[in-house]
Order: structure tokens, then C-alpha cells, then sequence
């Protein structure tokens, strides 16, 4: 468990990925501004995705986790996939 | 058996150093939560009861009789707020879910027992909000229990308030769904393999996953509707440029696997009754336990059923509609599954077994007349009409409510260490069936003749019907009363309970009437499958 797992990670990852983080809000600002059409929704879901993966892998140490909570995680992950995927039925047809 | 009279019962030990009052506030004991949670439940459920039957009595007659149009639209929401949020969302599962899921496999409490504690405060908090937004100015909600914008975002009542009651209970509902599924994963006693789990315990593992994966969404859609009255940030609202849809599309990726979290622990008090009562092993128990994680899974993929005249896609309409009688599939196995149990069985028509006779007939009408609403056609014709409402009565109250009272009949010994009275208890099962039929199926006919719902007033020729709904709804909760009346004379003067008055098999009826505080002397070690009978022979021999 998180907890009692042995696996340290530095201030310097971190700060590293916190940067990232910073760096795609930015980019999805930004994003927002530009008109790509029926992409914009697409790429800023994509970056939410990306960042949604750096927060879980390393600020809560989901990647040196035990595998249950990888299964727990990818049966919520893969919900909210398919949960996504159904509403754009209706948006992209509307 | 021979611990019984060594070893004090949970009533007489607690898991504090108080006595009285706190040592019932404080406690960690899984049953004693239970039975905090049911008083909470039962009285917003007699609330919720007695508001419904003031709507029925304002409509026995056309125009107005007992009440001005604004207090019915105010009652019928706190009837749905109540009775959704309140009653049967955390009904099964806090009550029965907390008492017996332990117990069943062969646990001494739950995972987090002073997560559970919490659960129920943050329950009691929200139950609080939705009783203060009542009195504080602008008054009750009345927006109806699904909060459809534009109106909820323009009400001048206190919807923000409500949505925020609302928004604490998923809290509590969230807890309880991460403390049972690690209690399942981590407290199985030895032997007990996932598949010798009972049902009961499968059915409340599955909804545990809907409670954690879907409640959160609710609860940042609600936050965004606070957010937008607040600030008019214009999300939803079309005036601001907002999604009207999109409100509903994320209200109902909740509300839709929360029937599901409403039903599946029913439909586990179901599989445990049947065995119970036909002496019969479970026909197809792996069946019954998978049908359970498919009902869970493919409640997911159905929600825009609710939405197909809200302007949404052709595409999404008749693909949600094609996905919605998957649902029939493992619902369809379930029942037959249960019929095959008792087949040859030797069946002992006892109150409990009576209550769930009564759920196959009313769950079948209600899941029936959901492939009616499934269909995009015959839906269009009757969204939004009285025909919902029966439908939607038949499953979640002919359904989750009757196994409720199931429930309380078949543990109620066990939980109390008190048998009521059977005669009593055969005839409320006859007088509820009555009762419920001439309230809800009216309304079946009403809404295929065209009567919408949530109307104060109606033409006359629905007044024959109105008024037949009416008087059923006088039986059903004369019936109601009835029930609560033998049972709380059974608290005091019933018979005492052996350990397994109805010769059921399950872990609970292998332990004291009512239980002792940690359940168990010594942790047992499990080496039956669950609904073998062959034990009974060595259970009597204990």
C-alpha cells in the first residue's frame, strides 16, 4: 500500500511535474482561443487526460502502487471512457 | 445454541465506555450504525409517506381541494428529495448493508468502522439541510426531485440549499460504498471465497461500485447549478449560453445507476429469501452473482432513456434505446433463476417468503413497463405522463420498498431477538398488495389516456381514476401503520427469537438472536458452500 511502499520520489520530480502541469493549463487556455472546430473539444479532453495520468501516477503514487488499485482505477477510468464516448452520440449528431 | 445464554448481545455491550444515548452516538459497532440508520431512514420515510398522501388527497377531486397549486408543486419535490435521497438510496444498504454484510462473511465489523460512524453523521447533516431549506425565506424547493434547468436555475425557492443537501449526502453514500467493498476484499473470513459469498453480499459489492464511480458525478453537477445561480456563470442555462441538455445528460449518468443502486441490494434480499424458504440450494448462484456486475456495469450505458424528448441526437436516442433492453437480460436472469430455486423446492410460505412473492409480481410490472418507456415510439406518446410515475412507483416501491419490509420481516428476529406476530404479518402482506394496486395501476391507465404528471388539476373524465388511486393510497399506508404497529408491540412483547427461526443457512443464522458485539466468539473458518442445506442438520446439533 501507499503507505508502507518503500519507493521514494524526489522534491526534483516533483517540481517537474508540476511544471508540466502548469505548462498544459497554459496550453489549454490557450487552446481555447484558437478555433479547430470540432477538434477543440478533442484535444482539450486529451490534455486533461494527460494531466489527469501525472497527478495519479506520481502525486498519488498510484505507478508503485499494488496492482488492485490499478484494476480499481482502470474499472473507474474505463466508466468514465465509455461515459464520455455515449454523450457524444448526442453531440456530435445533435 | 450454547453460547446463547453465555455471551451478551450487542444491546448490552458496547464498544464505548458510555452508557445510554452517547454510547449509541459514539459507536463503532456496525449493527448498532444499522439501527441508527434505520430510525433516520423509517421516520423520513413516514414523512415522505405522509406528504404523498396529502398530494393523493388534494387530487380526489378536480381543482382545488386541500391545497393552492405552488404547495403541491412544493410536496410533490420533497416527496422525490425525500424518498430518492432519503429513503431509498441509502435504505437497504445502510441498514441491512451495515447489520449483515459483516456478519454474512464471517466478519467481526466493516473495514473503516469509524468511517461507517461518519457516514452516518454527514447522512444525518445532509437529512438537516434538506429540513432547514423548508423554513429559511423563499421557502421549500420546487423545482421537482431532477432539478431540470432553466427552472432551477430561476426558482426563487431555496434550490441551492436543497442541491447542497443533496451534494452531502453523496458523501455519505460514497463512505459507505469504499468501506464495504474493502470489507469485502479484506475481512472475508477463511474459506470464504468470492464465490461462497451469499448474493446479498455480491448484490451490495456491486452497488458499492455504482456508489463510488457514479455519485460523484452528481455531485460536480450540482455543484455546477450552485455555481450558476450563484455567479450566473451560464454552463446549462440557454440564456447565458449554456446546455440545457448537458444538465440532464450528467443528472441522469447519476440518477440512472442510482436505480440500480436502489434495486440490486433488493434484489440480493431476494436471493436470500427464496433459498431460505423453498430449502432449496440457489439455482445458478454464479449466474445470479454475475447478473449482479452486469446489472451494475450496463446501468451505466443507459441514462439518456430519461432524455428522449429533450432534443438530444436521433443517433444517441435510438442507440440509448437499444442499449436500455440489454438492462432486461440479467434482470431476466435473476428472476428466472429465482423461480428455478423454488421448483421442486419445499417451500414454507412464511411472511418474509410472502413479501417477496409480492416483489416478483409488482418488480415484473414495473420491469415490463420500463421496455414500454425503453422503445422510442411508445415513449414519446407517454414521457412525462402518469404512466412514468406508475412505472417508476411499481419498480423502485413494488420493488426496493417491498423487499424492504421483506427485509425487516425476514431479519427482524435476528436483529432484535423478537419474533411478531404472523397472522398479522400474512394479513399485512395481502392488504399491501391491495393497497399498492389501487394507488399505482390507475395511474398506468391515466397516463396512456394522456394525464401528465405533476399536474394539481385534471379533467374530469380522470376523476373515477383519481379517485380509486386515492382510497389505495389510504389502504397502503393504513397498512404501513399496521406493519410498524405489530412490529414495535413485537420489540417488547413478541416471543422471544431462537438463533435460526426460519432455518436459513447463512452466516447470520449460525450466531446468537440478536448477535453478540464482534458477531463471532472466534473468527469461523467457512467450509460450506452458502446455501448448502445439508447443515442445517449440524447447525441444530450445535
Amino acid at each position: 500500500m501507499s503507505g508502507n511502499n518503500k519507493h521514494h520520489i524526489s522534491y526534483g520530480t516533483y517540481i517537474i511535474v508540476w511544471l508540466a502541469l502548469l505548462a498544459f493549463t497554459s496550453l489549454t487556455v490557450t487552446i481555447a482561443g484558437v478555433n479547430l472546430g470540432r477538434y477543440t473539444l478533442f484535444i482539450a479532453l486529451s490534455i486533461a487526460a494527460i494531466k489527469s495520468a501525472l497527478v495519479i501516477n506520481i502525486f498519488m503514487h498510484i505507478k508503485f502502487d499494488e496492482p488492485i488499485f490499478k484494476v480499481f482505477l482502470g474499472i473507474s477510468g474505463s466508466t468514465l471512457f465509455i461515459i464520455f464516448l455515449l454523450t457524444f452520440f448526442d453531440y456530435i449528431y445533435r | 445454541m450454547a453460547n446463547e445464554i453465555a455471551v451478551k448481545n450487542f444491546y448490552q455491550q458496547s464498544t464505548n465506555k458510555h452508557t445510554g444515548i452517547l454510547s449509541w452516538l459514539l459507536t463503532k459497532d456496525h449493527k448498532r450504525i444499522g439501527l441508527m440508520y434505520m430510525m433516520a431512514i423509517m421516520s423520513f420515510f413516514v414523512v415522505g409517506m405522509i406528504i404523498g398522501l396529502l398530494m393523493r388527497l388534494e387530487l380526489i377531486a378536480p381543482g382545488r381541494t386541500i391545497m393552492n397549486a405552488q404547495t403541491y408543486n412544493t410536496l410533490f419535490t420533497l416527496h422525490g428529495v425525500i424518498m430518492i435521497f432519503l429513503f431509498i438510496i441509502p435504505g437497504l444498504p445502510a441498514i441491512f448493508g451495515n447489520f449483515f454484510l459483516p456478519i454474512q462473511i464471517g466478519a467481526a465489523d466493516v473495514a473503516f468502522p469509524r468511517l461507517n460512524l461518519l457516514s452516518w453523521y454527514i447522512y444525518m447533516i445532509g437529512a438537516t439541510l434538506v429540513i432547514v431549506s423548508l423554513f429559511l425565506p423563499g421557502g421549500p424547493i420546487d423545482t421537482g426531485w431532477t432539478f431540470y434547468i432553466p427552472y432551477s436555475i430561476r426558482s426563487t425557492t431555496n434550490v441551492s440549499m436543497a442541491l447542497f443537501a443533496a451534494f452531502v449526502l453523496g458523501f455519505s453514500s460514497i463512505l459507505t460504498g469504499i468501506n464495504f467493498i474493502t470489507t469485502v476484499h479484506r475481512l472475508r473470513a477463511p474459506g470464504m471465497g468470492f464465490f461462497k459469498m451469499p448474493l446479498f453480499v455480491w448484490a451490495t459489492y456491486a452497488t458499492a461500485w455504482i456508489q463510488i464511480i457514479a455519485t460523484p458525478v452528481i455531485a460536480i453537477t450540482i455543484l455546477l447549478v450552485i455555481i450558476e445561480r450563484a455567479f450566473g456563470v451560464g454552463i446549462f442555462d440557454p440564456a447565458l449560453g449554456g446546455d440545457p441538455i448537458l444538465f440532464q445528460h450528467m443528472f441522469w449518468i447519476y440518477s440512472h445507476p442510482a436505480v440500480y443502486i436502489m434495486i440490486l441490494p433488493a434484489m440480493g434480499v431476494v436471493s436470500e429469501i427464496i433459498p431460505t424458504f423453498s430449502r432449496r440450494t440457489i439455482f445458478g448462484y454464479k449466474q445470479i452473482a454475475y447478473s449482479s456486475l452486469a446489472i451494475a456495469f450496463i446501468g451505466y450505458l443507459v441514462w439518456a432513456h430519461h432524455m428522449f424528448s429533450s432534443g438530444m441526437s436521433d443517433t444517441a436516442r435510438w442507440i440509448f434505446s437499444l442499449l436500455t433492453f440489454i438492462v432486461a437480460l440479467p434482470s431476466g436472469v435473476k428472476i428466472f433463476n429465482w423461480v428455478a430455486t423454488m421448483y421442486k423446492g419445499s417451500i414454507d410460505p412464511q411472511p418474509p417468503f410472502l413479501w417477496v412473492m409480492n416483489f416478483i409480481f409488482l418488480f415484473s410490472i414495473g420491469g415490463l413497463t420500463g421496455l414500454v418507456l425503453g422503445s422510442l415510439a411508445t415513449d414519446i406518446h407517454l414521457t412525462d405522463t402518469y404512466f412514468v410515475v406508475a412505472h417508476f412507483h411499481y419498480v423502485m416501491f413494488g420493488g426496493t420498498g417491498t423487499i424492504f419490509f421483506a427485509a425487516l420481516h425476514y431479519w427482524f428476529p435476528k436483529m432484535f431477538g423478537r419474533m411478531y406476530n404472523m397472522k398479522f404479518a400474512r394479513i399485512a402482506v395481502v392488504l399491501y398488495f391491495i393497497g399498492f394496486n389501487m394507488l399505482y395501476f390507475p395511474k398506468f391507465i391515466m397516463g396512456y389516456m394522456g394525464m401528465p404528471r405533476r399536474y394539481y388539476d385534471y379533467l374530469p373524465q380522470f376523476t373515477p381514476y383519481q379517485r380509486i388511486s386515492t382510497i389505495g393510497s389510504w389502504i397502503l399506508v393504513g397498512t404501513i401503520f399496521f406493519i410498524f404497529g405489530y412490529l414495535i408491540h413485537a420489540l417488547r412483547k413478541g416471543k422471544k427469537a431462537t438463533s435460526n427461526p426460519w432455518g436459513g443457512v447463512t452466516m447470520e443464522w449460525h450466531i446468537p438472536s440478536p448477535p453478540p458485539l464482534e458477531n463471532f466468539k472466534t473468527i469461523p473458518t467457512v467450509t460450506h458452500e452458502p446455501y448448502d442445506f445439508s447443515q442445517l442438520k449440524e447447525m441444530k446439533n450445535e
